[in-house]
């Protein structure tokens, strides 16, 4: 009863996202009050339907009623509460609800924090994400129903794939879909400005905040997925270019260009029409990602199910979405009027070669991605790109890119001044040579001849970014949240740029099969595999070794690696023995029984690993910290402008 | 005003690679095995309700079968169940099942409460035959002709259409009972 109860209550929201589709743009084309009036509150009803929907679901999976499908293909009585949650996400038409329910979540924020925005553009605003929603909402009614039943029902269940079956891919899912879904926000604004046929540096405003929040979101949710293929995988390694995870990264580096070129925008009013664009592109993506995990045109190892129908489906909704926001930037565009001027080394500039550099990146590996669909649908013989393209291309864009960086932050708007600011560009190099070739040189010895150039610039980014907040400090300034989070966000990005190169260079790894009582000498370290006995958790067994890892033959750390084989789907998982250091990771997982006593193990010595994950993380807080800035935050703030406005027209 | 329409056009021609990708991805969905063309892989295994007897590969050569890997734990073979009683009714081919990392009792228990399609079962307990045929996920269906040549291979439950249009049009004409 319950579960027909949320299917009940899906469809009603899919009614009620198209009245909030149809009176949002139409009430505002028509102006008429009484239609706009009907959109607020048809968000916030659509927000409780699919609350009361994924509710049914939840509790579908709590209390094992294995009658419904979707729950016997991802559950089992044995699985654990938290990951019987969880597996509302663990596969496809529970991905899709999430999806809509988040989507909600952000237009009802929208709906409440867009009181103070005119009436007409709110109301297309909401439109434009009513008409999102109605399309996820009909695609998941009509081809993903989470709540079929399935008579008879199973005794039990098949359970979780047991590779969701942790606590970071867990949450990996919603933190990446608030981020994709966040994007819609950003590209509804983008179609109410087109429909209004204005937009000025107020709308820059209104947008970014929802944006950059929107990206941390994203930046979170990328950087819990390469965490997890890090412990889980057993290979231990953090990106693997796979189709899935590109499908993550595009909409990341082209909505870290529309953050930046929103700040033109809002600063100078300049690349008007090109923040559009990058608006549609970013969301674009996000529903390319999703198309591309969804309809199983790429096989992957995240993407498990292929079906036509629902690829066509998605394909179809892109067209419409997509090709329709194209088409309105196709004609409303050239209209906009950029104020022109500003210097080749003016801020405005470094900005416009940060977003050429990054969208020249998400194209590169658009291309990658798509590559085999490419070569399928031009006759070519089938190919697939690997890691030796990224290898090749990735860098191209990126490296420029990175220098500019750490340059262009000195950069003031209209006129760059760069002259003035010369000091401060070839001090902080001086410094940011003499640290990063110590470390490099002086820490770690002899290397690719990318690295110390990685090392210097991802200093050289950190050194400049604080310049200029320990400038202001020094004159007494206070520092805005906004100033905050952008030195913390391009911390983050020196970080990662250091840490990357360090981890690529200085990586030390070895296979080797090993019975316990022996010692694997490796560097100044040993790996000692001291015992491996059996275990039992809720619902697996398995294999659990002590690894004690020996530096100049001093015991440093207990590593205690598993395998562990999931009794429902009788698949076996490795989990890595990890422990962390400040600036390395040991690293062992124990991969094969290779007879007699004799194990096959892979270790792993990988510098500042961690410190790839940490940067992810300060992007993500300095992007909140920017988000919460004063500017946006304070409904005072709005009001004093409404009322300055007023008494300017008084007088 | 060429530079506002390049990006629809872009769109236009993504949109047409990802629609060629839709359609050809049916045949994707077939997994273009490995194995295709080439002789099955041997195997030994014991057959399920009949202790001590095995099935191997070269008991079946001579004319074309058909291998079909499930197990209980597979919800998509519960779907897939009906249609292939009502392929064994037709009593066109051997339909050999593959008992996939299963429980003898469990499999026994629900071929008699289900109906048995198979004309014999064989028990792949640890998996291994199921990695020589390069099994992806249950249930998975091949085509083996009377040469011993896996010649097609289908992923994911049964259907009647899909036995009509790939399995029976495979076998040779005349062959059909």
């Amino acid at each position: 009863m319950i579960p027909e109860l949320g299917h009940f209550a899906l469809i009603l929201a899919l009614v009620l996202s198209a009245a909030q589709a149809f009176f949002g743009i139409f009430g505002a084309s028509r102006n008429d009050a009484r239609w706009q009036a009907v959109v607020r509150p048809a968000v916030a009803g659509q927000f409780v339907l699919l609350c009361t929907a994924i509710g049914a679901l939840v509790y579908a999976f709590v209390s094992f009623d294995f009658s419904v499908l979707y729950v016997a293909s991802n559950s089992n009585s044995a699985l654990p509460t938290f990951y019987r949650v969880a597996a509302l996400w663990g596969a496809h038409e529970g991905s899709l609800l999430l999806w809509a329910w988040i989507l909600a979540a952000w237009t009802l924020s929208v709906a409440i924090a867009s009181r103070n925005l005119p009436a007409s553009f709110a109301s297309r605003v909401m439109g434009v994400l009513g008409l999102i929603s109605f399309g996820f909402l009909l695609f998941t009614v009509a081809t993903s129903n989470p709540f079929e039943r399935i008579l008879p029902a199973p005794a039990d269940g098949r359970d979780l794939n047991p590779v969701l079956q942790d606590p970071a891919l867990a949450i990996h899912p919603p933190m990446l879909y608030f981020g994709y879904v966040g994007f819609a926000v950003a590209f509804a604004f983008a179609c109410a400005a087109m429909l209004e046929g204005k937009l000025d540096q107020v709308w820059a405003r209104w947008t970014r905040p929802w944006t950059t929040i929107a990206w941390a979101f994203l930046s979170v949710g990328i950087a819990l997925g390469s965490w997890w293929a890090y412990y889980e995988l057993g290979w231990g390694g953090y990106w693997f270019w796979d189709p899935v995870e590109n499908a993550s990264f595009m909409p990341w580096l082209v909505g870290t260009a529309l953050i930046h070129s929103l700040a033109a925008t809002e600063k100078r009013g300049v690349f008007k029409s090109w923040t559009l664009l990058l608006a549609i592109l970013a969301f674009s993506l996000s529903l390319l990602g999703t198309f591309l995990v969804r309809s199983g045109v790429l096989t992957s190892v995240h993407s498990f199910a292929a079906d036509p129908t629902r690829g066509l489906f998605i394909l179809a909704f892109l067209v419409i979405v997509v090709g329709g926001a194209l088409t309105l930037y196709a004609w409303r565009a050239p209209m906009l009027k950029s104020p022109a001027g500003f210097e080749p080394t003016a801020r405005e500039a470094f900005l416009l070669y940060n977003n050429i550099l990054l969208v020249a990146a998400a194209a590169l590996v658009l291309v990658g991605t798509l590559a085999p669909l490419i070569a399928d649908a031009t006759g070519m013989a089938p190919i697939s790109v690997g890691s030796p393209y990224y290898d090749l291309m990735f860098p191209l864009p990126m490296v420029p890119l990175f220098v500019l960086v750490a340059i262009g932050i000195h950069a003031s708007w209209k006129r760059g001044q760069l002259g003035n600011h010369r000091r401060r560009i070839f001090v902080g190099l001086a410094i940011a040579a003499l640290i990063g070739l110590t470390i490099v040189y002086g820490a770690y010895g002899p290397a690719k001849w990318l690295t110390p150039f990685g090392v210097v610039i991802g200093i050289w980014i950190i050194v400049s970014s604080l310049f200029d907040p320990i400038d202001r400090l020094r004159r007494r300034l206070t520092l805005s949240r906004a100033i905050i989070g952008m030195t913390v966000a391009h911390i983050g990005l020196g970080v990662c740029v250091l840490a990357i190169s360090t981890v690529e260079s200085y990586t030390m790894e070895r296979d080797a099969a090993i019975a316990p009582g022996e010692t694997l000498a490796f560097g100044r370290y040993a790996y000692r595999f001291d015992s491996i006995g059996e275990i039992e958790g809720p619902n697996y067994d398995g294999l659990r070794a002590e690894v004690t890892v020996l530096r100049d033959g001093a015991p440093v750390a207990v590593l205690h690696p598993e395998r562990r084989n999931y009794w429902v789907q009788r698949s076996t998982l490795t989990e890595a023995g990890i422990a962390s250091r400040w600036n390395t990771d040991m690293f062992v997982a124990v991969r094969e029984h290779l007879g007699g006593n004799r194990w096959s193990v892979r270790v792993q010595m990988r510098p500042l690993i961690d410190w790839v994950w940490l940067a992810a993380g300060l992007m993500a807080l300095g992007g909140v910290l920017a988000a919460t800035d004063r500017r946006y935050r304070t409904r005072e703030a709005a009001q004093e402008s409404v009322a300055a406005q007023g008494s300017a027209a008084a007088t | 005003m060429t530079r506002f329409i390049l990006p629809a056009a872009i769109f236009v021609a993504l949109a047409g690679v990802l629609y060629v990708g839709v359609v050809h991805s049916p045949n994707k969905s077939t997994m273009q095995s490995a194995l295709l063309g080439k002789a099955v892989p041997s195997f030994d295994l014991p057959v399920l309700g009949s202790p001590g007897m095995t099935l191997t590969n070269t008991q079946l050569a001579g004319r074309p079968w058909v291998l079909n890997v499930w197990g209980t734990w597979c919800v998509a073979c519960r779907e897939e169940h009906e249609a292939l009683l009502a392929i064994s009714k037709q009593n066109a081919l051997p339909l050999v099942g593959l008992n996939w990392k299963d429980e003898d009792d469990a499999a026994i228990d629900w071929l008699r409460q289900l109906g048995n399609p198979y004309t014999v079962v064989a028990v792949d307990s640890d998996g291994r035959t199921a990695i020589d045929f390069g099994v992806y996920g249950a249930p998975e269906t091949f085509f083996i002709d009377a040469d011993g040549r896996v010649q097609y291979r289908h992923v994911g439950p049964m259907t009647d259409e899909v036995w009509q249009r790939e399995f029976l049009s495979r076998i040779p004409r005349g062959a059909l009972p």
